[in-house]
């Protein structure tokens, strides 16, 4: 089967950028070896949550000045409109889950640990919990549930540096004696899903919450009925209620996920896992087929365009090896951000800036993978996502805006080619 | 090979993804999931077998492998682990006994009336369910009285044409033969000569039932077969999925028969959708469909998405006029082979294929299409909604039901109004 393009990976960079070729027409194949991050991520599109130290409000007023002082960021080969056209598809896309929020100021909604993290959207079922204007609440746990801790959530934040002052408390609820000790978010979701745990749930929160409260449950109100259910939940409650992502599984980003792959099956993509894309055949600077290995061994899919949404060196997109090599797995693509030496040695503590931070592939506004010269190596390769060098998602909290935005602009970069290639350096 | 997969397990970083999918773990306890059952406890079993029998609750799906980003052979590495367990353990009677689908088809068949009247009378089943322990609800086909084998014998194809040889597995042989009358048909109709080696089961149901030696001697029975054909270059297609991706994968990963042979008859193994829709790339698929207007609902079966060649059926079917093919979105119908016929399994099956069944009710269709055998079995169990291999559309896109000698296509199929 020929595809017009081929996406390697299918996590939320690579899952927005076949859903955007497909809507416009174009027949698309992701191949991936497995899911991708989002089944771990809170769902969340954090586009800048800081700039160095400091906590950003607005993105909208934020990302140009970490452009200017990054200039191999991934978002300075985005063109500056699309960063909010692409937020604003993504928001029509995925209607069902009712993202909530702007780039002009983010939200700031408690982790799993309790810690204030700035996101631009969340799903409206979290987005109640944005912590800026202060106030009560009560974080709920569930007992036998060890992915979320309420203790730990509420504990945490009456520490945490807050713009207004709030008092968290706990209440760890007791489940139906039907459902069993050992409790993964995922079951409780299906539980959400097929049964009547709502009832249960209204009901056992009901007389235990005060009226000024708002109320912090583990994102786990169902897989595909969790808006409903959050929906249902504040009618019942007459209160606010919000749900906080849980430790991995991630529930939200599993809805995240299968919104957007039910969408792409619905345009025409095909979306194959378990398999490994490896390499290309190339000719003349174009790549006109993509290997890929199944059950029996390497077949080509011959293609016009191609998207790497590959992902950094969590998801296996960037390698280093045992001798301090480190390498695009896929399509050896040229790589920045490498230490200048051969032994790479880590930075003793966690968050220090660590060598390998900023690796990976550096690209043209176009989002095509560059050599040291800047010249693209494939005319109509793209990149998208956490494969991209010259950014520190996890400390700026840019991961998913990153992927979103990436993923929309290869897309369109694929959709409407610039008049006259490319060819000055990198910006 | 072996120790790569076992080696696999150090690729497991805990994300839990494979966990939020297992559909068996989602529906029973008794399942505590493939990464608790399967990189992390493998860690401690070394080459001992499993401290208790919860990995036999695996339905060896194989959707845990499809989706970990990270390579690990979840699956594979259970699998293996089941068959540890039961090799010290002794696999009981009735695992050997399912597991051994051309025993059953050998002694079924010439007494097919009979045979089929036990297979399906309540106070039989019941017993069966009680001294044999297969649950006297779960689906059973019908022997069809005489194989495919037996059929192919007497068929003359056409002289001279490009070969093909066909492995039609004992689902086709034995219950389905009209199935592999049809696979024939649309081979012949698209210019090919189809040859029908004689032939054994694969050893799948031996596999997957823990019994790894008397597994690997159906496999190189069979590899046996198909070798020469393989030798002369000719490519091997079958409409069985999980057949063929034992010959494809399995039988070298999770059986770890390092063999030539093997491995020249797994590269020239193709799924049957696959190896039509090569021709379609090709130009060489003919095209000349008649209109079927119809809206059919398609599960691609878990064994097949381990082919990992995405959902050729709808490709081809996406080419005859007026069909509406709904692709479903759930990963497993629960029977797993074997897995859902056993007394302590069957209410696991049935919930697991829930969400599945729903889905193909929710469509209002009489009719469902489906690459599996026994997964098609357990679709019309578990709906009432009469299911067919995907060559079942094509043949009668084709017209071929008026023109070979397979004839009649299933009565939901008949009633299509036909144009073209």
């Amino acid at each position: 089967m020929s595809y017009d393009t081929v996406v390697v990976g299918a996590g939320l960079a690579g899952l927005t950028a076949a859903l955007r070729l497909s809507e416009r027409g174009q027949r698309v194949l992701v191949v991936a070896r497995g899911v991708g991050a989002t089944h771990l991520a809170p769902a969340t599109v954090d586009v800048l949550g800081y700039l160095g130290d400091t906590q950003v409000a607005s993105p909208a007023a934020s990302v140009p000045v970490l452009i200017s002082s990054s200039p191999n960021h991934p978002y300075a080969h985005v063109p500056a409109e699309q960063l909010e056209t692409s937020l604003e598809w993504f928001c029509t896309k995925t209607a069902a889950l009712g993202y909530a929020g702007n780039l002009d100021e983010n939200l700031l909604l408690p982790t799993a640990l309790g810690v204030p993290k700035p996101s631009a959207l969340a799903p409206r079922s979290m987005s109640g919990g944005d912590l800026r204007a202060g106030g009560r609440f009560v974080f709920v746990g569930l007992k036998g549930f060890k992915d979320f801790h309420p203790t730990l959530i509420a504990d945490n934040l009456n520490h945490a540096r807050l713009p207004n002052p709030i008092e968290a408390r706990a209440l760890e609820l007791v489940p139906p004696s039907s459902r069993r000790g050992d409790l993964s978010g995922r079951v409780i979701a299906g539980g959400f899903d097929t049964e009547d745990l709502i009832d249960w749930l209204a009901g056992a929160l009901e007389d235990r919450v005060d009226p000024d409260e708002r109320i912090g449950v583990p994102a786990v109100l169902g897989l595909r009925s969790g808006d409903a259910t959050w929906q249902e939940l504040e009618k019942r409650l007459q209160r606010k209620v919000f749900e906080v992502a849980t430790l991995p599984p991630s529930v939200p980003g599993i809805r995240l996920s299968d919104v957007l792959s039910s969408a792409l099956r619905t345009a025409g993509a095909r979306i194959v896992l378990g398999v490994r894309a490896v390499g290309a055949r190339a000719k003349g600077g174009r790549i006109e087929a993509v290997e890929v290995v199944n059950a029996t061994g390497t077949v080509s899919y011959p293609v016009s365009s191609v998207v790497l949404a590959s992902g950094g060196f969590a998801s296996g997109g960037l390698e280093l090896d045992s001798f301090g090599a480190t390498r695009e797995t896929v399509f050896g693509l040229p790589l920045i951000g490498l230490p200048n030496t051969d032994r790479v040695r880590f930075a003793p503590h966690y968050f220090d800036a660590q060598p390998l931070a900023t690796a990976g592939v550096a690209t043209d506004d176009q989002l095509r993978p560059v050599d040291a010269s800047g010249s693209p190596v494939y005319e109509n390769l793209h990149a998208a996502g956490a494969i991209l060098g010259g950014a520190t998602p996890w400390k700026e909290k840019s991961g998913t805006g990153t992927s979103v935005a990436t993923g929309y602009a290869a897309a369109e970069a694929i959709l409407t080619p610039a008049p006259t290639p490319v060819s000055e350096a990198v910006r | 090979m072996n120790s790569l997969i076992r080696d696999s397990l150090d690729h497991c970083v805990k994300c839990t993804i494979c966990e939020t999918y297992c559909p068996v773990s989602q529906v029973t306890p008794l399942f505590p999931g493939p990464k608790y059952i399967g990189p992390q406890a493998e860690r401690y079993r070394g080459a001992g077998p499993p401290a208790d029998s919860s990995v036999d609750y695996c339905s060896g799906c194989g959707i845990c492998t499809q989706v970990c980003p990270h390579d690990v052979k979840i699956a594979e590495i259970n699998s293996r682990a089941r068959a540890k367990l039961w090799e010290k353990r002794g696999v009981p009677l009735r695992n050997q006994m399912i597991a051994r689908p051309t025993v059953i088809g050998r002694l079924g068949t010439p007494v097919a009336p009979l045979a089929n009247w036990a297979l399906h009378n309540r106070a039989v089943r019941g017993l069966v369910q009680s001294v044999v322990g297969i649950h006297r609800d779960a689906p059973m086909p019908s022997f069809a009285g005489r194989t495919f084998q037996s059929r192919a014998r007497r068929h003359r194809g056409p002289a001279g044409a490009p070969a093909v040889v066909y492995f039609h597995g004992c689902g086709t042989n034995y219950y389905e033969p009209l199935v592999g009358e049809m696979v024939v048909a649309v081979l012949e109709h698209n210019g090919f000569r189809v040859i029908v080696p004689p032939q054994d089961c694969c050893g799948l149901p031996l596999q997957s039932n823990g019994n790894f030696p008397a597994a690997r001697t159906y496999v190189r029975r069979l590899v046996d077969r198909l070798v020469p054909h393989a030798r002369a270059g000719l490519p091997i297609v079958s409409n069985s999925t999980s057949c063929g991706l034992m010959l494809k994968r399995e039988a070298h990963e999770i059986l770890g028969i390092e063999d030539d042979d093997l491995k020249l008859v797994s590269e020239s193994m193709y799924d049957l959708c696959e190896f039509l829709l090569h021709l379609h790339d090709r130009g060489e698929l003919r095209t000349d469909f008649m209109s079927l207007p119809m809206t059919v609902p398609y599960h691609a079966p878990c064994q097949q998405r381990g082919h990992g060649i995405g959902k050729p059926a709808l490709d081809l079917l996406a080419l005859v006029p007026d069909l509406h093919m709904i692709e479903l979105d759930v990963d497993c119908c629960g029977i797993a082979g074997t897995y859902g016929l056993k007394k302590e399994k069957y209410e696991i099956s049935m919930a697991v294929g829930e969400r599945l069944f729903k889905e193909v009710t929710a469509t209002g269709s009489d009719l469902a299409a489906c690459d599996s055998e026994t997964c098609r079995w357990q679709i019309t169990h578990g709906t009432g909604v009469k299911s067919v291999h995907p060559i079942e559309l094509l043949y009668r896109a084709y017209g071929l039901d008026r023109r070979t000698r397979a004839g009649s296509v299933s009565p939901e199929l008949q009633t299509a109004r036909v144009s073209g």
